[in-house]
């Protein structure tokens, strides 16, 4: 069976035309690449005024948690029930499921920034906007990346689900495949919607790599330097990202 | 909203919520019992932790559609199985609570530790009766998040014919009535949360000596 849907995946009639790999990969990246753009926008700014002022912070608890437990299938049947097929009630739904891993993580990474840098900060004469965009940010970096992580493996497996509902994308192998008992095909469509999942985390990673400051890099050097066998590295903050 | 028709097949939904919690339910138990089995393990040998977190990182990485289709010929189980749902909502849930547990020992103070040492604690038993109980709270926030986790994604499930409350997504999408979905919704979303008191509470019951801290 393995066999067959190798076969399959690299057969180069599966490639090409409009339900070809190449086009539906194409559509897949398109839900993400907008939902994950518009969620971003929304999310940011808001996470970091959140994170900044400290105002706001029960509201936005309260937001993601309850976002956490809506389910993607029944928020994008009744999405698109309401407003009628078509991408765009399907891009809504996953912007809305995009939102609360970036603005949690946001505000979460601008909350936990040691105040004692951000004192710092405001000793040495910086504005707000400064403190925010110097001191802030760049420390609180690293979690906003993984909160645009864990945004972007829900988008990809929640725009595999949105075929169920709306046109094109990965998730056609398997809704169409399912309907028609054709196996090959569904393991394919899960096969290729896995692999651009990890690509994508992969990519996101490097880019975390290449952005974060050297000097947040933590754990290594500390062991170095303690006195201790094996210190308690305490990274807690890498918690609250999954979702 | 058909209230008529929530009345008339009450027990359609009763038995496909009663479904959902044992769908979500079981993978979590299953799965914080690889999770702790795997955390202790990579507490004790921290060589084992990276390599862990890169195959837990991969597995959580799949979508969940994807991994419900891909079970059925690793395991040789039928499509319909929901033994597909299952495992591959334990596979989530263990990837996810391998971390917080991990976590949870590393925020054990050295203090505590140490004291345990001197008094002469074996380092398993250490780990069992000092560590882990005082890691149940970032254990348990890790639990609240998985459930609540499973409780959304067992819906997609759906899909490929068992989803619980997921079902009433698809037939209500299908004959495009609203009253059904709304109905699987709000059932989900009151699952949720009463998952999710329901392990604050037994935390509360569980770490008597953390109320104090807690309230402060």
């Amino acid at each position: 069976m393995i066999g067959d849907v190798w076969a399959y995946l690299t057969a180069a009639g599966s490639w090409q035309g409009s339900n070809g790999f190449a086009v539906r990969i194409f559509e897949h990246l398109q839900y993400v690449a907008g939902a994950l753009l518009v969620a971003f926008l929304i999310a940011f700014p808001l996470g970091l005024l959140i994170g900044h002022t400290n105002k706001g912070v029960t509201v936005a608890v309260n937001a993601v948690n309850a976002s956490r437990s809506l389910p993607s299938l029944g928020l994008l049947t009744l999405v698109v029930l309401f407003s009628g097929l078509g991408r765009a009630p399907v891009l809504v739904a996953l912007t809305v499921l995009a939102i609360p891993p970036i603005l949690n993580a946001t505000y979460a990474g601008v909350r936990g920034v040691d105040k004692g840098a951000v004192n710092a900060a405001r000793g040495m004469g910086m504005t707000e906007p400064q403190v925010l965009w110097q001191v802030e940010l760049p420390v609180a970096l690293p979690l906003v990346w993984s909160g645009i992580r864990s945004a972007t493996l829900q988008t990809v497996a929640t725009a595999t689900i949105a075929a169920y509902v709306a046109l094109g994308g990965l998730g056609r192998y398997v809704i169409d495949g399912f309907a028609v008992r054709e196996f090959d095909e569904m393991l394919a469509g899960a096969a290729l919607v896995s692999l651009l999942a990890i690509v994508l985390d992969l990519a996101l990673a490097f880019a975390t790599h290449v952005s974060v400051s050297p000097g947040l890099r933590e754990p290594r050097k500390r062991r170095l330097t303690s006195p201790l066998k094996r210190p308690a590295p305490g990274n807690q903050s890498t918690a609250p990202a999954a979702g | 909203m058909d209230w008529g028709w929530i009345v008339d097949n009450r027990d359609l939904i009763l038995e496909l919520l009663i479904e959902h919690i044992w769908l979500s339910a079981i993978p979590v138990v299953i799965g914080l019992a690889v999770a702790l089995v795997l955390g202790v393990l990579a507490h004790t040998y921290r060589w084992a932790y990276p390599p862990l977190l890169v195959v837990v990182g991969v597995l959580y990485t799949i979508p969940s559609l994807a991994l419900f289709i891909v079970l059925p010929v690793v395991l040789g189980t039928q499509i319909l199985n929901p033994l597909n749902i299952l495992i591959a909502l334990t596979i989530y849930s263990g990837a996810l609570l391998v971390r917080t547990v991990v976590d949870g020992l590393d925020a054990v103070p050295p203090a505590v530790r140490k004291a345990a040492e001197g008094l002469g604690y074996k380092r398993l038993t250490r780990i069992v009766t000092v560590e882990l109980p005082i890691a149940i709270p970032v254990i348990v926030a890790g639990l609240r998040v998985v459930t609540v986790a499973n409780i959304s994604m067992v819906s997609v499930g759906a899909l490929i014919g068992i989803g619980g409350l997921g079902e009433l997504f698809t037939s209500g999408f299908q004959i495009r009535f609203v009253t059904e979905i709304i109905v699987g919704l709000v059932l989900s979303l009151l699952l949720a949360v009463t998952a999710d008191l329901l392990l604050v509470f037994l935390q509360r019951k569980t770490t008597p000596w953390d109320r104090l801290g807690a309230t402060a």
